[in-house]
């Protein structure tokens, strides 16, 4: 049965359809009353947002423990705790934290985080425990699987970053303690990601935490006697600050480098997405784009500087997850500015901590939809990759292919919802199974914001888009394939799968960045 | 065109299946070097049921057999011509190793055989061979008029090192056997293609290669990697003024049949059949992508 077909958790009359054609029940036990997606931007905003808490403050904000800090936020059962991810595999806060809630005898939390990893496995045994009751935010690995099978009493919310800051800004999501891991930080609160054993480089991702959480704990190895200034994080956010031996594992935090792909196949689709690109009347002087970290994205970036180069293109801005790839544009002057909310390798990070011209920026800035205008909305391009794809577009990256809850929205919605020109660039099949289906498990962005999909066999235009079809067609060296074509080879090529056996009851809502829900994953198995 | 003919190893599923999207002018199913003794019968079914089931778009389709000097041959052309029963674009033979014409007719025969049993027409498996000894290549001419011989290639390493010598970056060592087989070829009315360039990240390198041997006259080069293709294919595609010109001789030469005349002159040098044949040629290769499905 795929999602498509599946029943509500409740009867017919209790559900509502979301427009990608999901079936959401109208209440979700955890969740609450759903308002079903209906559009990118049907759901407006009023009035104001949550206000930051009034608290007033003495000299002496450092203390001894987390313990210590615990106690002295006022942290109790039930209460929401959030944590970013710039330490992202590498860090040992969150299992710090948590470990030290069990043992001052704290349940029932909600925990709030920008995103989960392999490195937060410990994480399960919490859960089993009572310590954490509810997560808002991106799982995955074995975190994944016990939620899939039903372990957990609430389900899962899943927000894309400007949805998270969203949620937060609009008090659809107060947080009771922020815990920031500073890489850098003095006794009084002003904290950096820049230097420091355990660098990471922006911390974009906690600015919001930090502004309008009721109270802000930074946690740090590398805690200075004098004032650390710039700080990406200022004193007047900090109530308190944690000295710790190790705040992470810096083989974990960052790469040395990031490389690009070496996979013919990979830089086959990486080509094509780039030359799409170049087609486009996106590929002009003040061009702006996000491509992120992965092998294809990156490979992307490299053939960009070259038709840049080529055509005499300057852009305008790179955005989001920088790498030392994108550092080289602006160096070279092809890019005038970094704006980072996430920066993934060592030449980002001292890029960073030295260029005026690179950028850190929060994530209400990055992509918040209910702000006076947020980064993603003046993006010309941004390549992304997906799961799964289905014929009508629509892209899950939440769920493998198994059904199991696999990671978080990240930008995803965002970006594809802001920018001009959104490319999903993905191998037709990883391993022997297909990406591409006739409908996804879980829709985590709707096809009426994607408006390529790029696999080896070629370029695949979203019919929504006649007028780049007519750019791209004659292209030299760029395929055009059909979505027809795409299903019925990969189908050839892998089979077809069986359908996963899933239960009613709902273990994860998708968001869409307003707080409609797009769609729900629910618990596998029978 | 035979610009590129790129090797897939027998034993790689993902390449067997997508090597063709690189858009290659042909494709070579290895079963020799690149599959390792203990895999050769299971690199055989699976190169047989791959090519059998799977389009591969404009790709000329040869398979790369194991050496007459083997235990294999006989089995890898009975797989060719399973997969050919299905796939009727295959009919190229590669042939490693090949020494001599009497070498050349024994193959003849098995295929003459193997057509036979298939019901196929006589003479349809083409074979390319691949000259990798001193004596192969002093026997070139030879070889090249033997039956279905269609194509010549000079060796690398094997060659390399029956001369005693192994290969170095300018190739000097080759340069006298790539002109002797080039002309063993042309006079024998075959196509001539170059060895692969084995530095695979060095498309400097592949580059200035390919640069000469296109200009001492050969058809296109071996690929190992799909890196290769687009450099190679850059280089065999002729210059705008080539172009330019090609379409001027052909303009004179339909002008001259037209008007009844016997000879005519382009930027005051006389059209004959040659500058002719090589302006039809030079418009071909310009073709070459834009023609494609």
């Amino acid at each position: 049965m795929s999602a498509n077909d599946s029943p509500c958790s409740v009867s017919p009359a209790s559900c509502s359809t979301s427009s990608p054609g999901r079936k959401i029940p109208l209440h979700i036990d955890g969740y609450g009353a759903t308002v079903p997606y209906r559009g990118v931007a049907t759901r407006k905003p009023e009035g104001y947002g949550r206000g930051r808490r009034l608290r007033q403050s003495g000299r002496g904000k450092l203390l001894a423990g987390i313990e210590d800090a615990l106690s002295a936020s006022g942290l109790r059962s039930g209460m929401t705790i959030s944590f970013h991810h710039h330490l992202r595999n590498g860090d040992h806060v969150v299992n710090a934290v948590l470990d030290a809630c069990a043992r001052m005898g704290i349940e029932g939390l909600t925990l709030f985080p920008t995103a989960l990893f392999e490195v937060h496995e410990p994480l399960v045994e919490h859960i089993r425990r009572g310590v954490v009751r509810r997560i808002m935010g991106s799982i995955n690995g074995a975190l994944g699987r016990m939620i899939s099978a039903g372990e957990m009493e609430v389900p899962v919310v899943l927000r894309s970053h400007g949805g998270r800051s969203r949620a937060i800004i609009s008090g659809e999501a107060p947080i009771d303690v922020a815990f920031i891991a500073a890489p850098t930080a003095d006794r009084y609160g002003n904290l950096s990601g820049c230097f420091g054993r355990s660098a990471c480089g922006s911390l974009g991702y906690a600015h919001t935490d930090a502004l309008f959480a009721d109270c802000v704990v930074a946690l740090t190895d590398n805690l200075r006697p004098h004032l650390v200034a710039p700080a990406s994080i200022p004193q007047i956010y900090t109530d308190f600050v944690v000295e710790l031996p190790d705040i992470g594992d810096p083989k974990g935090i960052v790469s040395g480098s990031t490389a690009v792909t070496r996979d013919p196949l990979r830089l086959l689709i990486a080509r094509y997405a780039a030359r799409v690109i170049e087609t486009s009347p996106c590929f002009r002087n003040g061009l702006s784009f996000q491509t992120g970290a992965g092998g294809i994205p990156l490979a992307v970036t490299s053939f960009m500087k070259e038709a840049m180069l080529r055509r005499g293109i300057q852009g305008d801005f790179g955005l989001g997850g920088i790498t030392g790839y994108f550092v080289e544009l602006l160096k070279e002057g092809l890019l005038r500015r970094l704006l980072d909310v996430q920066s993934f390798d060592a030449a980002a990070i001292e890029s960073l901590s030295g260029s005026p011209a690179h950028v850190e920026i929060s994530a209400d800035w990055y992509a918040n939809p209910w702000n006076a205008g947020a980064a993603v909305n003046m993006l010309d391009v941004v390549v992304l990759g997906a799961t799964e794809i289905d014929r009508n577009f629509n892209v899950n990256v939440n769920t493998e292919a198994d059904g199991s809850l696999l990671h978080g929205i990240g930008g995803h919605q965002d970006t594809a919802a802001g920018a001009g020109l959104t490319i999903i660039a993905q191998p037709l099949l990883r391993g022997r199974i297909p990406c591409l289906v006739e409908s996804v498990h879980c829709v985590t962005t709707p096809g009426e914001v994607v408006d390529v999909l790029v696999t080896e066999y070629g370029v695949t235009i979203n019919p929504r888009c006649p007028d780049l079809l007519e750019q791209v067609k004659g292209v030299r060296d760029l395929p055009l394939v059909s979505m027809d074509e795409l299903i019925d080879k990969a189908s050839e090529l892998s089979g077809t799968m069986d359908p996963l056996e899933q239960q009613d009851r709902v273990v994860a809502v998708v968001e869409w960045r307003d707080g409609s829900v797009l769609d729900v994953v629910r618990q596998l198995g029978r | 065109m035979r610009r590129t003919m790129m090797y897939l190893p027998g034993n790689n599923p993902n390449m067997l299946q997508r090597g063709y999207l690189f858009r290659p002018d042909g494709l070579i199913f290895d079963l020799e070097d690149s599959v390792p003794m203990n895999q050769k019968d299971a690199a055989r079914i699976l190169v047989r049921e791959i090519v059998s089931h799977q389009n591969f778009g404009h790709c000329e389709l040869t398979v790369r057999i194991n050496g007459m000097d083997t235990e294999f041959w006989r089995d890898d052309l009975e797989a060719v011509a399973a997969a050919a029963a299905v796939n009727l674009r295959v009919d190229g033979i590669r042939l490693p190793k090949a020494e001599s014409p009497a070498m050349l007719s024994l193959l003849d025969e098995a295929l003459s055989e193997t057509e036979a049993k298939y019901g196929f027409e006589q003479g349809r498996f083409r074979v390319f061979c691949l000259l990798e000894s001193a004596a192969a290549v002093w026997r070139a001419y030879d070889i090249a008029t033997s039956p279905r011989v269609t194509g010549l290639t000079p060796g690398g390493e094997d060659l390399a090192a029956d001369l005693r010598t192994s290969r170095s970056p300018d190739e000097v060592e080759l340069d006298w056997i790539r002109r002797m087989i080039l002309v063993a070829g042309r006079a024998a009315g075959v196509d001539v293609l170059d060895a692969a360039y084995p530095l695979v990240h060095d498309l400097e390198g592949l580059r200035k290669q390919t640069a000469y041997i296109r200009q001492l006259g050969f058809d296109g080069k071996s690929v190992l990697h799909p890196g290769q293709i687009s450099v190679i294919h850059e280089v065999y595609t002729p210059s705008e003024s080539e172009i330019h010109k090609s379409l001027r001789v052909i303009q004179a030469e339909e002008e001259a049949v037209r008007r009844g005349q016997g000879a005519v002159a382009v930027d005051g040098r006389m059209v004959d059949a040659a500058v002719i044949k090589r302006a039809r040629y030079l418009l071909n290769l310009a073709a070459g992508d834009e023609a494609r499905p």
